[in-house]
């Protein structure tokens, strides 16, 4: 044998391997060699690939799941290793019977690759061997070929022969009709994007007829899936076929008897609004719209309001302000005592945004008597909502307003037993005190600061100190010496070693919103004094401050106040102390 | 409702004809033959069961209690008959596919397919609960592929199960390195080689494709699958929850009857169905005796019912047994929709869906037991739970009892449907008819009865409870039936 050989041969090692572990046991070693079923491929050649992988591939059908998965993937890819677009129809075979297996994550991606491979064919090599595959899945015994079948009109409908195209036009109404309503549910949802491929002359001919079918299917699975293909489908269409053809549908939807095509028609609100709004009577689907907010489910209820503020910012300029102030507000005003907490929190979170569009005066009349209601409400995430979207009325009317309901709101959730709700108020704190003032903050909400650093739960401690930094950038260092440092030189003194920790990790965050003269006069006797704690804890949660608070130092003021105290750490009897004061000093260069 | 065309006239056909006739079956083309009679059938007569198939130990004491069969259930084109048992195992069993005709018709033979183990036996630590294995409800889904695929459910979990055949697999041949001494080859030589794919002898596989759990605290009574082929229900004593198949990590509770405090609670939900077409419906059967549709389209939980269906109780009958004995231990559609059929403990009914006030038919099963209500309630046999099932043309109505017993009534009928002994016997002979008489009453009716050859009467005195018949199930299209009889399943058909 000659050298040459040799070295191949010992290249094609790993591929040796590679193939004998496809039919390895171990689910794993197979899924590695499909994975790389690109590199075997490139090894064995285009023809080998075409001749034998392929063949072997197609055969394998009966694997786990997920090695199937990753199959029809790789598929996908493979144009180029089995010769390009003259051979790429050898891939439909092994494509097309995974195109049928009963999971839909393994037929969803065969789709995929099939279309990806679709466009690689030739024209004439699509009709030849893309159609009669696609045509073989569309008549398939079982639903799951014919529901796979659905996915391919779209990508084959442009390039073929406009006999084929006549044919694919009534394979795909057959669909539409199909026993299943599985078939039904995947002809609905693709109905849309095949619709998008028709010639604009022939799209209401070809599929009007379908969509209509559907959308008065019996099984609401398949008519709630319409509402999105109407939407696409009206999107194709000029203003009077619009009129004629779409809106129709689409107010149909609207009244569906079942919730689930209600919801999906509230979901999906703003495109329905885009696709009719600008050719329907403005009332006329505004009471539409209100009749959702009124839905006797509260989930339709739910999805509604969520697009209250945006479906009012569609509204056409001149009639918004009357439409809110006389229809919208007055149904708003309803859900203010809905039964449903999550309708109270979805318009506690967008009623904010009407200020803008209404202005001052109507604000101040109609949506004021709105907020005080759901700051009083019972549940903590309705009052959340409104007090973390108060930005948006205070352009407007200003929060003073709002203060005086605004506190006790505040003071309740700051309070609540559940500590996610105090979390969310916390970080709430920052934006409240830009909108309410230094002076209102520094009277109502600084003593509420305080005490969350006390917090009996670590989160609310930890979320505290980190809003700290945040106060003292906006209201300068010489605000957090007055009102902080006092507080920390409390907890330094504090019998629980938690609390002095917390101090701690407090001034951590506010020595990154000091000048160094602050640092080195208030904060550093504090750090200082914590060194010598009692409490291994504390003393290595003092080096690993010093680390953090030596970065907003200069070297020469590391060296003389910083690097005395983390030496002494450094002989400290514990090793946890030692280790960190090693690391603080390496981080810091000392 | 599409009907097999030589069906209902088999039916009418045996009834008429007497065991002797049946030779003149064999001369007649079957599938063109009888369909003559086929206007005939209104009012159907009842059904002359003969014996098919028995499986299982017939050896009566000689069981174990993980062998007893929980439930039965025909696969929607009735090939395929699938069990569950107390020891959470699954027992698929495949009608003759050979395509041989006995008796006339092709045949009714079904043979093991698949044996797997559903279920095991768990112990919830958290709130220290063993959770039996016992396999108290398999739904077939309708088939998708080549292969089935079954939900089996014990009180807490629910499980896919695909069962698929397979006849082929890669050949041992063709590797590329040496399959000996793998450590010291590091080097390849030679052409790379793809393994071959072999025939091989059949196999049956069943593998675990979904497993829904931690969704019920109480036990699980019911699965049904909806008609959008998309979702099921499961429900327990207190809730319903709507899965989506593909889906095991949520599910939506459409029905919840927990009262806010345990000790107002006066019924359980004891059955839940599906609409066979309307996907919107579905229907739950309580332990007072109420029968509630409910309609999804309205609201996402269907606490609210659309309909309920509630006979008026008497109250010169009421006594202590009334509530436990109206408690419906079954309900099902009819294959076309139209109707509702329950059981009781005594009665099995057929409702009209648009008749909400009353029964528009009612069978006694076994009135025979209303004196012993007493008895009954001290062994806990009044607590059974048997089920109920419709013919395929929904024209008969099937339910089991006690001592092997069971009853099938033509409906509209009213000749008195006799009740049927489940035991072995010869294939195709006809099954022996028990006639119970009250302990009373049993010298003179022996006297009167004597003369009959099928019938034997049977004093009430003598009815063992230990041998019942809870589960059953008719072939969706032919008339065969498959009931479960402690550790043994019986096949019965008129032919």
């Amino acid at each position: 044998m000659s050298v040459v050989e040799e070295a191949t041969d010992d290249a094609l090692y790993p591929i040796a391997v590679l193939i004998d572990e496809l039919r390895n046991e171990d689910v794993t070693l197979r899924l590695n060699s499909i994975r790389k079923l690109s590199t075997i491929a490139l090894a064995l050649g285009v023809e080998r690939t075409r001749n034998e992988l392929i063949q072997f591939l197609t055969d394998t059908i009966y694997d786990e799941d997920e090695v199937l998965l990753v199959l029809a993937e790789q598929l996908g890819n493979f144009t180029p290793l089995v010769g390009g677009p003259d051979h790429v129809h050898c891939l439909l075979l092994p494509l097309e019977n995974l195109a049928t297996v009963e999971e839909t994550v393994v037929r969803d991606k065969a789709v995929e690759s099939l279309r990806k491979i679709a466009d690689k064919h030739s024209s004439a090599s699509l009709e030849e061997h893309f159609v009669p595959m696609l045509r073989r899945l569309a008549t398939g015994d079982w639903f799951t070929s014919r529901t796979s079948a659905c996915g391919l009109f779209s990508v084959v409908y442009p390039r073929v022969s406009p006999a084929i195209k006549s044919e694919l036009k009534s394979m795909f109404r057959t669909l539409c009709r199909d026993d299943t309503p599985m078939v039904r549910r995947a002809a609905a949802a693709k109905l849309g994007e095949f619709a998008k491929v028709f010639e604009k002359t022939a799209v209401i001919e070809g599929l009007h007829s379908s969509l209509t079918d559907l959308h008065v299917d019996e099984q609401d699975s398949v008519r709630l899936l319409t509402v999105e293909s109407a939407i696409a489908f009206g999107t194709l269409l000029d203003k009077a076929n619009k009129k004629k053809l779409i809106e129709p549908i689409l107010i149909e939807l609207f009244d569906d008897k079942s919730w689930r095509v209600r919801y999906m028609v509230a979901e999906k609100l703003i495109e329905i609004q885009n696709v009719l709004g600008e050719d329907m009577d403005t009332t006329h689907l505004v009471n539409m719209y209100t009749n959702l907010l009124k839905d006797p489910e509260g989930e339709v209820r739910c999805a509604a309001t969520q697009r209250l503020q945006e479906f009012a910012l569609n509204l056409p300029e001149d009639k918004r302000q009357n439409i809110i102030c006389n229809s919208l507000l007055n149904v708003a005003k309803e859900l203010v005592t809905d039964g449903n907490q999550l309708v109270k929190s979805e318009l506690a979170g967008v009623i904010m945004g009407l200020a803008p569009l209404i202005g001052k005066e109507q604000t101040v009349s109609e949506l004021l008597p709105i907020y005080m209601q759901l700051l009083n409400d019972q549940t903590p995430e309705v009052r959340l909502n409104i007090i973390s979207s108060l930005d948006k009325v205070n352009e407007v009317i200003g929060a003073a307003q709002l203060s005086t309901s605004l506190l006790p709101a505040i003071v309740g959730l700051a309070e609540d037993g559940k500590w996610r709700v105090r979390l969310a108020i916390v970080q709430f704190m920052p934006l409240l005190a830009s909108q309410l003032g230094q002076e209102f903050f520094d009277e109502k909400l600084l003593p509420l600061c305080l005490n969350w650093l006390t917090d009996h739960v670590f989160s609310i401690r930890e979320a505290s100190t980190l809003i700290m930094k945040e106060l003292t950038q906006k209201f300068g260092g010489q605000w957090a010496s007055t009102n902080i440092v006092p507080k920390m030189q409390k907890l330094q003194k504090d019998t629980n070693y938690l609390q002095r920790m917390t101090c701690l990790f407090c001034l951590n965050t506010l020595s990154e919103a000091m000048t160094q003269e602050q640092i080195l006069k208030e904060i550093m006797p504090i750090v200082k004094d914590l060194v010598e704690d009692d409490v291994p804890n504390v003393r290595f949660n003092a080096a690993k401050s010093l680390k953090r608070i030596g970065k907003n130092l200069t070297p020469s003021t590391l060296t003389s106040e910083v690097k005395p105290l983390l030496e002494k750490l450094g002989k400290d009897s514990d090793f946890d102390v030692r280790y960190f004061s090693e690391e603080a000093k390496n981080s810091l260069g000392l | 409702m599409v009907m097999e065309v030589d069906e209902p006239a088999v039916a009418a056909t045996t009834s008429q004809n007497q065991p002797q006739e049946h030779a003149n079956d064999f001369d007649m083309d079957t599938s063109e033959g009888p369909i003559e009679n086929d206007e005939t059938f209104e009012p159907v007569d009842q059904i002359n069961w003969k014996f098919n198939q028995v499986k299982g130990n017939i050896d009566a004491d000689v069981h174990t209690e993980a062998d007893v069969i929980s439930c039965v259930e025909f696969s929607h084109d009735g090939e395929y008959l699938a069990t569950g048992d107390k020891g959470g195992r699954v027992v698929i069993f495949q009608r003759d596919q050979s395509g041989k005709y006995v008796k006339g018709v092709r045949s009714r033979e079904y043979n093991v397919y698949s044996t797997f183990q559903s279920h095991e036996p768990e112990f919830d630590y958290l709130k220290s609960l063993e959770i039996d294995e016992k396999i108290n409800q398999i739904r077939w889904l309708k088939k998708k592929n080549a292969a089935n695929f079954i939900l089996s459910t014990n009180d807490k979990t629910i499980k896919l199960w695909k069962i698929s055949e397979r006849e082929r697999k890669i050949g041992d041949d063709a590797w590329n390195l040496p399959r000996t001494n793998r450590i010291n080859t590091s080097s390849f030589r030679g052409r790379l080689q793809i393994p071959s794919i072999v025939p091989m002898e059949l196999i049956v596989e069943a593998s675990p494709r979904r497993v829904y759990g931690n969704a019920h605290t109480y036990h699980v009574n019911s699965i049904s699958v909806n008609s959008d082929q998309e979702t099921f229900l499961s429900a327990d004593d207190l809730r319903v929850n709507l899965w989506n198949l593909e889906i095991t990590n949520e599910s939506f509770n459409i029905v919840d009857i927990k009262p806010a405090n345990m000790e107002e609670l006066t019924e359980v939900i004891t059955a839940a169905e599906f609409h066979p077409t309307q996907c919107n419906w579905f229907v739950y059967s309580s332990s007072k005796g109420s029968i509630r549709l409910c309609d999804m389209r309205d609201r996402a939980l269907c606490d609210a019912y659309a309909k309920i269906f509630e006979e008026p109780e008497d109250p010169q009958s009421r006594s202590f047994f009334s509530e436990i004995i109206a408690s419906v231990s079954d309900v099902k559609f009819s294959h076309n929709g139209r109707y509702l059929l329950t059981r009781d403990y005594l009665t099995v009914k057929v409702w009209d869906l648009n008749m909400e006030s009353q029964p528009v038919e009612t069978y006694p099963v076994h009135n025979y037991l209303r004196t012993k209500l007493c008895a009954l309630y001290e062994n806990d046999s009044i607590f059974d739970k048997f089920e109920c099932d419709w013919s395929g043309d929904d024209k008969h109505i099937l339910t089991g009892s006690y001592h092997n017993l069971f009853r099938s009534y033509a409906r509209g009928n009213n000749q008195d449907a006799k009740t049927w002994e489940a035991r072995p016997q010869e294939p195709h002979s006809q099954l022996r008819s028990r006639f119970v008489v009250p302990s009373a009453k049993r010298k003179r009716n022996n006297l009167s009865s004597s003369g009959e050859t099928t019938e034997e009467d049977l004093s009430s005195d003598q009815l063992q409870f230990d041998r019942k018949i809870l589960h059953t199930a008719w072939h969706p299209k032919d008339n065969i039936i498959a009931l479960a009889a402690t550790n043994n399943l019986y096949i019965f058909s008129d032919v």
